[in-house]
């Protein structure tokens, strides 16, 4: 087991991201540092725009991720639904 | 009454069809080898560049809005800093020599980064490829623009920033990262990739500007926090850039799987080399931490790092070869450059100091194995020395290692007593390095290290040895910029400042 992550910018835009990402990882782990969430998961991480949506009450396109995106670790995959970070098993 | 037909909007994978790889063509008139010439010598095999693929699908309609976004968020931050008596804000001016260690010797690079990807987005031939490539080109020069910009401010009151681009050409702790710089981009194409988009993006960035950044906003830093975590935005696009390049080699033919294994070994070890500088930054130039130097490498190096290249062993990667020699220099590098930056403080532009009491205290929690044993007890012979009246400096010149440059000052990773020195002898000329590591990537490619431009070699070659002539050629100006933080102008400064921006006297 690897551990994949994601880190965040802590602002306004990125509190219901981090809440979409919750519901859709149960195994994730939410570490709230100065300025910075950095969200670690065992091998998989996947983030979806629909959950995304729901939370925000708006369209979102996972592209604006990279606003605040702060960095990630694993091999990314991405369409137009989800974007998944992934280390081989 | 019309009625109005959305358009329909592109899907991702088509959109990035459409915009990237529909914008390449196949030359007529002149041969493929002709036009990008440079592309076979490193002994990379490709088959196919269509197998390129960007996992992020970004297309510069998109880069552009995302980077203006971006850029408002930054400049709104940089405005209100200015506005808001920003360079009060931070906990304590010491907290400046780590800004002035970034703007000398980091900024530069990204600069430097920006042409090495405009030179290999002309040279490689793929299409997704280059239209990345320009993007990362385009991101390394508006970091470079940015982190200036941000410090600018700093520069109106503080000693130590005005300078920093004939530091970066001439005095000798940043000729560390120039020179990974420089071998990076005299290198070829593809090995520039793994130098710049594995280990400086991959290795690097991510504990340089995520541990680094937060700690900065821990320091009351807004201005430095926005550049930083506004460029690691970018830098997570990089790095699977990096790490897309490197998966991509070695799909396309066996034959690569050696070559990028040295790629890998050498530059981990370079960049962790540059890492040095940073342990320091993390360890004492924050007056408030956020998390060891310790830390943060069991966090990025240990966890990250290694869940990366067992991903990559299904291509038959081992770790780089240095990663041992690594983990056993953690709990020392910080401390060692440290004391060597304090006894050459008359030739730094920017302030040292002795750690106080809480400092070591804090070191020594983070530290157990090795600070308390090792280096509290210079730390303490050093304050008794300055407190007589006759602190330690070392007005000498420091031995560099040719590879990194760095001063040989580490230690032997199995022996913490005894001072780590290597030497080989090509052409009648004896050549000195740090560690095994450098040794081995010198005796791997001699012709190009035995050129290496060595600050301390140049004082006598340039200057005759003349302190004072170097400094101000390397324009430090003697009892401002250099020397202890205890004392110095920017202390007084700071500690008046602050003093009426609280009071109304």
């Amino acid at each position: 087991m690897s551990t994949v992550f994601i880190a965040l910018q802590a602002n306004e835009e990125t509190r219901p991201i981090i809440e979409a990402i919750e519901i859709d990882n149960p195994l994730a782990v939410v570490n709230r540092q100065p300025a910075m969430v950095k969200i670690d998961a065992p091998n998989r991480l996947v983030i979806r725009k629909e959950t995304i949506e729901e939370q925000i009450g708006r369209e979102f396109d996972l592209q604006e991720l990279h606003i605040n995106l702060i960095t990630l670790g694993g091999n990314v995959t991405e369409d137009d639904d989800s974007l998944t970070l992934s280390w081989a098993e | 009454m019309d009625m109005k037909v959305a358009k329909k909007k592109l899907g991702l994978k088509e959109k990035y069809r459409l915009m990237t790889r529909d914008l390449g063509w196949e030359p007529t008139y002149r041969a493929k080898d002709e036009v990008f010439p440079y592309v076979n010598y490193e002994g990379i095999k490709v088959h196919d560049w269509d197998k390129w693929e960007d996992p992020f699908r970004l297309t510069m309609d998109s880069y552009w809005k995302y980077q203006a976004e971006k850029e408002r968020k930054f400049y709104a931050i940089i405005d209100a800093h200015a506005q808001n008596n920003g360079h009060l804000n931070i906990t304590d001016a010491r907290y400046l020599s780590a800004l002035k260690i970034f703007l000398q010797a980091i900024s530069p690079g990204e600069y430097a980064a920006h042409k090495g990807f405009a030179r290999v987005g002309r040279e490689f031939p793929g299409v997704g490829t280059q239209v990345a490539c320009q993007m990362q080109a385009i991101d390394e020069i508006r970091h470079a623009q940015t982190q200036i910009h941000a410090l600018s401010n700093y520069n109106k009151y503080y000693d130590g920033f005005h300078a920093f681009a004939d530091a970066r050409d001439r005095i000798w702790y940043t000729s560390v990262a120039r020179s990974f710089f420089d071998d990076a981009m005299s290198a070829g194409p593809f090995e520039f990739m793994i130098a710049i988009g594995f280990s400086f993006e991959y290795v690097l960035t991510n504990l340089l500007f995520v541990p680094f950044m937060s700690g900065a906003a821990y320091n009351g830093d807004m201005a430095t926090v926005t550049f930083g975590f506004s460029a690691q935005s970018d830098e997570a696009r990089h790095m699977t850039l990096g790490l897309e390049c490197i998966k991509f080699m070695l799909e396309q033919d066996p034959d690569n799987l050696p070559i990028v294994q040295g790629w890998l070994d050498k530059w981990f070890w370079r960049g962790f080399r540059v890492l040095g500088l940073v342990s320091t930054m993390m360890d004492y130039m924050l007056p408030k931490r956020v998390m060891s130097w310790r830390e943060a490498w069991e966090i990025y190096g240990v966890e990250n790092g290694g869940a990366l290249f067992k991903d990559l062993a299904r291509y038959g990667v081992r770790p780089p070869k240095g990663w041992d020699d690594a983990e056993k220099a953690i709990d020392h590098m910080s401390h060692q450059f440290m004391l060597g930056l304090y006894q050459w403080s008359f030739g730094t532009s920017f302030h040292s100091w002795i750690p106080s009491d809480e400092d070591m205290d804090w070191l020594s929690a983070k530290y157990p194995t090795t600070f308390d044993k090792y280096y509290r007890p210079r730390w303490d012979h050093i304050r008794k020395l300055a407190v007589a009246g006759t602190p330690f400096k070392n007005f000498g010149l420091a031995k560099l290692c040719q590879t990194c440059q760095l001063p040989v000052v580490f230690t032997e990773p199995d022996d913490a007593t005894m001072s780590c020195h290597r030497e080989t002898e090509y052409k009648g000329e004896k050549y000195h390095f740090c560690s095994d590591g450098c040794q081995h990537i010198f005796d791997n490619e001699p012709e190009k290290y035995v050129q290496a431009w060595l600050p301390m070699p140049s004082l006598f070659q340039e200057l005759n040895g003349d302190i004072g002539a170097w400094m101000n050629w390397v324009g430090l100006r003697d009892g401002e910029d250099n020397g202890d933080y205890s004392g110095s102008r920017d202390q007084r400064n700071f500690d008046q400042w602050r003093g009426m921006a609280t009071s109304n006297t």
